[in-house]
């Protein structure tokens, strides 16, 4: 006879640990199966998370020890050409005082253990280094529990949860989820660079446990769809970039060149100098949206996070979905064994309060937006250059009058973007974020 | 049938780094794991009990998140853990903690007697392979280290025979037990646990053991039963590498370059049978 359990949960990720809790939090007995020698050992992340989700699960998280990098007090976006580019810094008390922990910095390895171990201490059994390779079905299609790679390795249950990330084999297997197409999928390579935290503190010009967000767009991606992103950890950067895994193969371009540049772009070469490399990651991201959401619930099982293609590409908001989506799916399953219905109509109850959330809402709004990333390329290769090269211009002091400058900017800009094309690209941008 | 496993917990990692000031290993953001050697002497503990039954007792000195160890030997087929866990066990040396583990042996063995300890043959950590003997000695057992196999196991008749690697090939032995055995790797390949008995490992309770419950002797516990004092640690040299031949360049040459260096050493061609002087012409390789 196999182990049987009331749920089972795929994946110790945000999103399954995220659930595992709130059951746990309701005496449903539950078993979180990962593939991981520990939990996070296989995840990787820009490195940020969300308070005010996190906080919905465990409320006292910061007390808890909760491995904070560093809290998050200004985010700046650049956009970079070649040699220089534009910045745009937002700084506010408020995030160092009141509404400290909205948004701050994470290592995916540690925060994920930290994370599963709350959910331990309320009884829930994390079981690692377990790959599920399949799902129980009885006659009728339900699923009924799962299969793992170990001996006698059967789970039984009321219901599996999915939240095995976007490298999803089981999604794919069981074809609850079409395998992604490469248009609907980045690639992004990581790599932590190591320096001292009195060094990092005064390079970005925070206090001790503060840092910053950096997210950089431009010809950083060498013309793909993509971003950069630089964060501060307590002693380390996290450096990401990354793109659509379509344009990678277009433009044939190698993840580790990628990263490589990146490093010497004249911006960020300063803030990272004499670092030494730490740790060096890649991992995909479902960048879909709204469009590409699967069905999220059927006979026995719903999905959660990154498998369920979850993922606010614009505003890089991926955990805090998961969390989310974990949380409501382990409500979704609390009513259902009172209910002791678990058929696809009462779980389906999750997808209305999924549309119900900030989640769907928020893919929503941004449906068109990786649509209209693919679609205007020139915001990737030409416009970097043509815009940083009208700021220089207008910066170099050499006694031609402003407006012969600006006149000539304009012409070099329109030389390579036309008028025309030039407001469809802000229309088509206000339109798909409206 | 009773054997007792002793376990310890260590950094996983080839990066070791040394605190300057006490000369002592840094264990902080390093993974932790059951020491490999142990680890097979957790198999093998399990082999011999579902050849011969009876009961397994993992036991662990260490902070109270070492009880994970506990519960991968569980999960593997020990029938409890025991984890010894108290502010006064820590700073051991091998002498105190050999002194800290014998104790509760002696306490394990009132209950059911003990035949055979099995300890990996060496921590990763500290690599001194010291623990065992030490405690082979305490307890008065037959000490039999550095064992490749056991050959065979006769709790009746009180008896046990083992193969140990020794500086010059092997030695089969047979002792009596009560024995503790010091394990290498090859001695048995651990396996996997199945799916239930690892659910059911990580339910069980382990049983924490302080210096009241193993009746220690305060003096003879942690750091102040600890007379070793490491004065300085540091890497040996490297070792230099001997002649390299290209094979790339021409494989007969380098080979018949290497067989030269080979055959002009006397002690190596005494030991390989060929008469000192003689040159290694077409027919020594048979052609
Ligand atoms: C480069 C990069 C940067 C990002 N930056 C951010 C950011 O700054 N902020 C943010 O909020 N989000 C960010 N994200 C997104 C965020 O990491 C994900 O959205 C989030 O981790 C999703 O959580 P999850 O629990 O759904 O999946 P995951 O975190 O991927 O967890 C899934 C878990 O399931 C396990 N698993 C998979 N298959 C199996 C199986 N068959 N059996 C057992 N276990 C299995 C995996 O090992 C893994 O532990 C980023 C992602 C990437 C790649």
């Amino acid at each position: 006879m196999s182990e049987c359990c009331d749920v089972v949960i795929v994946g110790a990720g945000p999103a399954g640990i995220s659930a595992a809790c709130i059951l746990a939090d309701h005496g449903v007995e539950t078993i979180v199966l990962e593939r991981g020698e520990f939990p996070g050992s296989k995840n990787m992340s820009g490195g940020v998370l969300y308070g005010h989700d996190l906080a919905r699960i465990i409320p006292d998280f910061a007390e808890r020890n909760c491995p904070i990098e560093r809290n998050i007090v200004e985010s700046r976006i650049w956009f970079t050409s070649k040699e220089g580019g534009y910045s745009l810094a937002y700084r506010d008390r408020i995030f160092e005082e009141q509404r400290r922990h909205n948004v701050f910095t994470v290592g995916r390895a540690r925060f994920d253990r930290w994370f599963a171990e709350q959910a331990g201490q309320k009884g829930v059994l994390v079981v690692c280094g377990t790959v599920v390779t399949d799902l129980l079905k009885d006659e009728s299609g339900k699923v009924r529990g799962v299969r793992t790679d170990r001996e006698q390795g059967e789970l039984e249950a009321k219901v599996v949860l999915l939240a095995d990330g976007i490298n999803s084999l089981l999604a794919a297997k069981t074809g609850f989820r079409p395998e992604p197409d490469p248009e609907h999928v980045a690639l992004a390579v990581k790599e932590i660079i190591g320096l001292p935290e009195e060094t990092i503190s005064e390079r970005f010009n925070v206090a001790p446990e503060d840092g910053v967000s950096i997210e950089i767009l431009g010809s950083v991606t060498r013309g793909m769809n993509g971003v950069g992103v630089l964060y501060t950890n307590k002693n380390s950067l996290s450096l990401v970039i990354g793109g659509n895994l379509k344009d990678f193969a277009r433009l044939r371009l190698k993840p580790y060149e990628l990263i490589e540049d990146f490093k010497t772009h004249p911006m960020v070469a300063p803030l990272i100098k004499g670092g030494k490399p730490r740790e060096y990651l890649a991992h995909w991201l479902p960048e879909g949206g709204y469009d590409h959401v699967p069905r999220l619930y059927g006979d026995g099982y719903l999905i959660a996070g990154d498998s369920g293609m979850l993922f606010n590409a614009l505003h890089r908001e991926g955990s805090n979905m998961a969390m989310v989506s974990g949380k409501i799916a382990a409500e979704t399953i609390i009513q259902a064994i009172q209910k002791s219905d678990f058929s696809s109509e009462s779980l389906g109850v999750y997808a209305q309060r999924l549309k119900d959330s900030f989640i769907m809402k928020d893919l929503k709004k941004y449906r068109r937006f990786p649509g209209f990333l693919q679609k205007h390329e020139d915001i990737f290769n030409t416009l970097p250059d043509s815009l940083s090269m009208a700021a220089r211009d207008m910066l170099t002091v050499d006694g031609v009058d402003k407006k012969t400058k600006q006149s000539r900017s304009w012409k070099m800009i329109r030389s390579k973007t036309s008028r025309l094309r030039l407001l469809r690209i802000l229309f088509n941008a206000w339109r798909s974020v409206k | 049938m009773h054997i007792v496993c002793c376990l310890k917990q260590v950094p996983d990692t080839a990066d070791v780094k040394i605190d300057p000031e006490t000369n002592t290993l840094v264990r902080e953001g390093l993974e932790s794991i059951l020491n490999p050697y142990d680890l097979v002497a957790v198999e093998m503990a399990v082999r011999l009990k579902e050849k011969h039954g009876g009961r397994i007792s993992a036991l662990c000195m260490g902070p109270p998140q070492a009880q994970s160890v506990l519960r991968q030997a569980m999960s593997l087929g020990a029938d409890a853990g025991i984890l010894l866990s108290d502010r006064a066990f820590a700073g051991a040396d091998t002498l105190a903690t050999s002194y800290t583990l014998a104790q509760a042996v002696l306490i394990l063995n009132r209950k059911t007697p003990v035949n055979l300890i099995i300890c990996g043959k060496q921590a990763i950590d500290g690599d001194t392979a010291q623990t065992g003997p030490g405690l082979a000695t305490r307890l008065d057992y037959t000490q039999l280290t550095y064992v490749t196999a056991v050959e065979s196991f006769d709790p009746k008749n009180k008896l046990i025979r083992i193969k140990r690697r020794i500086e010059e090939g092997q030695e089969i032995l047979e002792a009596e037990l009560p024995a503790l055995l010091t394990v290498e790797l090859e001695s048995a390949r651990p396996r996997r646990a199945s799916l239930p008995e690892l659910i059911a490992s990580m339910r069980k309770d382990i049983e924490v053991w302080d210096k009241k419950k193993i009746e220690g002797d305060a003096n003879q516990l942690g750091i102040k039963g600890s007379p070793t004092w490491v004065r300085k640690m540091g890497a040996p040299p490297p070792r230099t590498s001997g002649p390299r031949f290209e094979a790339a360049k021409g494989l007969r040459e380098a080979v018949d370059q290497s067989l030269d260096i080979i055959f002009a050493d006397g002690f190596m061609a005494e030991e390989l049978g060929i008469p000192t002087g003689v040159h290694h012409g077409k027919d020594s390789r048979g052609n």
